[in-house]
């Protein structure tokens, strides 16, 4: 974990409303594991005040890119940039996923801007691991078409692209694809989707790790804002940032 | 020229004025990876409790104009585990430590300071009476200027060691406080704590934070803060510790002008972990600008 500046070498929009920030940072780069996060000065004034947390997206050498929509200022901000600006940030932040373990078919399952991780995700899974991509948004202008990224199964809430329905639904109806295989769910999205798709696993005993979200103050622990239920230890809560984001849906209550 | 940044807070000596805030630095080994504590004047622990403490529901924080509403729930470890696992881990810093105490009774205030008083580790115990957050104490005594007296008087009897009282804002004279505690025994005060706040989702129409309101910090609160330093400077003779906003050297300074004998930064380790580290280097260059050889003469010099 490390605070550092890094600098801006791409803005770009992969629709109208979400975009993909590639940084050069190169420690961060060669040290940051799938799943894990960053958290991002917007700019160095007061307002903004708090960094933005950020899934690493994706590498590539010495840079790392980040995905995002427009939320707030900070977003706005940061969907702003020019290449060449500088950015502070510290990173790597929290525990990614566990790409090592005993399966061999992985199922990466997003939820509109949950596609963030899943990029630099499927690069790190051994070669003999076959992988599927179940992709789920409100409608078409949340699906985002990522270079390398494998083909996805689709579902939208309107219909407009894929399936018309929710992506545990397109899930369930492709379930012939894990017939003879050690399956294993990897998920990033909204919490109400990660709940179901949670309770769907537990109920199927599938291994299955969940990124998950909750507003922060500093990403390391400190602030202790972001807490989650926790099976393991009920009387206390695991936090989001420091024992996740990424948990198996054993550990934690979503 | 080298500029002297030693101050004092009452008995409390440090090595320059600059605290880090309870609740923003953990026990002391979240921010060390950050921070070099034997470089900066000293740490203000996590509230304790006696008993441990799960804290809030989420959402705990949220951001606001320069500013953020928390409203943690006091989440602590209890004071038993805090002896038996934070304080060994405590003992290796060079640094000074003061150990932060909310309670939600009277005698569990003196049943924690009385426990944790025969601690070598522990140079100083910062009493919260202030804290927002938790129904069942904080705010409440630190509303009630009786209730104050007795908690600091209540501590005085159970220990030798310096007794710093945290002073709410939200009170109409943060002076009055002030002086109670002082003719109790505290040897400093610690002004401020949080303010309370709120902030509310239009599109939901609900509460941003689950306990509806929360204490709010950052820069946003800084004027305010400086306003009830200056307040209490003027009127009650005691040692005061600057909190509200500050982010750098400059903060630091103006605090001190307006009556601080050392300061506590808080907020901005969520942001910049460094950021002590880094405001004491703008100190000593404050102080050569101004040929300042003892920072402590800064204390009170406002000019009015």
């Amino acid at each position: 974990m490390i605070i550092s500046d890094a600098i801006v070498k791409d803005v770009q929009a992969l629709s109208s409303s979400i975009f993909l920030m590639q940084l050069t940072a190169p420690e961060i780069s060669s040290i940051i594991k799938p799943g894990q996060f960053l958290n991002i000065k917007a700019d160095s004034l007061s307002f903004p005040l708090l960094r933005r947390p950020f899934s690493v997206c994706d590498v590539n050498g010495d840079s790392f890119s980040v995905m995002f929509d427009i939320h707030g200022l900070g977003t706005k901000l940061l969907s702003e940039k020019k290449q060449g600006d500088v950015l502070n940030l510290i990173g790597p932040l929290g525990n990614g996923f566990s790409t090592q373990g005993d399966f061999d078919l992985a199922i990466m399952i997003a939820g509109g801007l949950g596609i963030a991780p899943f990029p630099f995700l499927a690069k790190s899974f051994d070669k003999s691991v076959s992988q599927f991509l179940f992709y789920g948004a409100r409608n078409n202008e949340y699906i985002v078409e990522y270079p390398g990224l494998i083909k996805p199964f689709i579902a939208t809430d309107d219909g407009s692209l894929g399936e018309k329905g929710n992506v545990l639904d397109l899930l369930k109806n492709n379930k012939e694809i894990f017939n003879d295989k050690r399956v294993k769910l990897f998920v990033c999205g909204p919490t109400p989707m990660l709940r179901a798709i949670a309770e769907f696993a537990l109920a199927e005993d599938l291994d299955c790790e969940v990124s998950t979200e909750c507003a922060m103050a500093c990403g390391f622990g400190i602030c202790q804002g972001c807490p989650i239920e926790s099976k393991i230890h009920p009387e206390t809560y695991a936090l989001v940032c420091k024992d996740g984001p990424v948990f198996n849906v054993k550990e934690v209550v979503i | 020229m080298q500029p002297d940044l030693r101050v004092s807070v009452g008995p409390i000596k440090l090595r320059n004025p600059i605290l880090l805030a309870s609740g923003t630095v953990g026990y002391g080994p979240e921010i060390a990876e950050f921070t070099d504590l034997s470089k900066i004047g000293g740490i203000v622990t996590k509230s304790l409790s006696l008993n441990p403490r799960k804290g809030n529901p989420p959402q705990r924080i949220v951001e606001t104009s320069s500013g953020m509403l928390n409203a943690i729930g006091l989440a602590n470890v209890g004071v038993e585990e805090f002896i038996e696992k934070k304080i060994p881990y405590l003992a290796q810093f060079d640094t000074t430590v003061i150990c932060n105490i909310a309670a939600s009774s009277f005698e569990e205030y003196y049943e924690c300071v009385s426990m944790l008083s025969g601690e070598e580790v522990i140079d100083a115990f910062e009493i919260n009476v202030s804290c927002p957050n938790v129904k069942d104490g904080g705010l409440v005594f630190g509303n009630d200027s009786k209730a104050v007296g007795k908690i600091t008087a209540g501590v005085r009897k159970v220990t030798n060691k310096p007794i710093i009282i945290k002073l709410s804002p939200n009170t109409a004279s943060v002076s009055e406080f002030a002086s109670i505690a002082k003719n109790e025994g505290a040897d400093a005060v610690s002004a401020i704590n949080t303010l309370v706040g709120s902030a509310i989702d239009i599109h939901s129409r609900k509460p941003k934070i689950y306990n509806v309101t929360g204490g709010l910090s950052g820069p946003a609160i800084k004027p305010v803060a400086v306003a009830k330093v200056l307040e209490i400077f003027r009127k009650v003779e005691i040692p005061i510790i600057g909190i509200g906003g500050i982010m750098n050297g400059n903060d630091i300074a103006e605090f001190m002008i307006a009556g601080a004998s050392a300061i506590q930064m808080g907020t901005v380790n969520f942001i910049n972990p460094d950021a002590s580290l880094k405001a004491v280097e703008e100190l000593k260059q404050y102080c050569i600008t101004h040929s300042i050889e003892r920072l402590s003469e800064l204390t009170g010099s406002v000019i009015l």
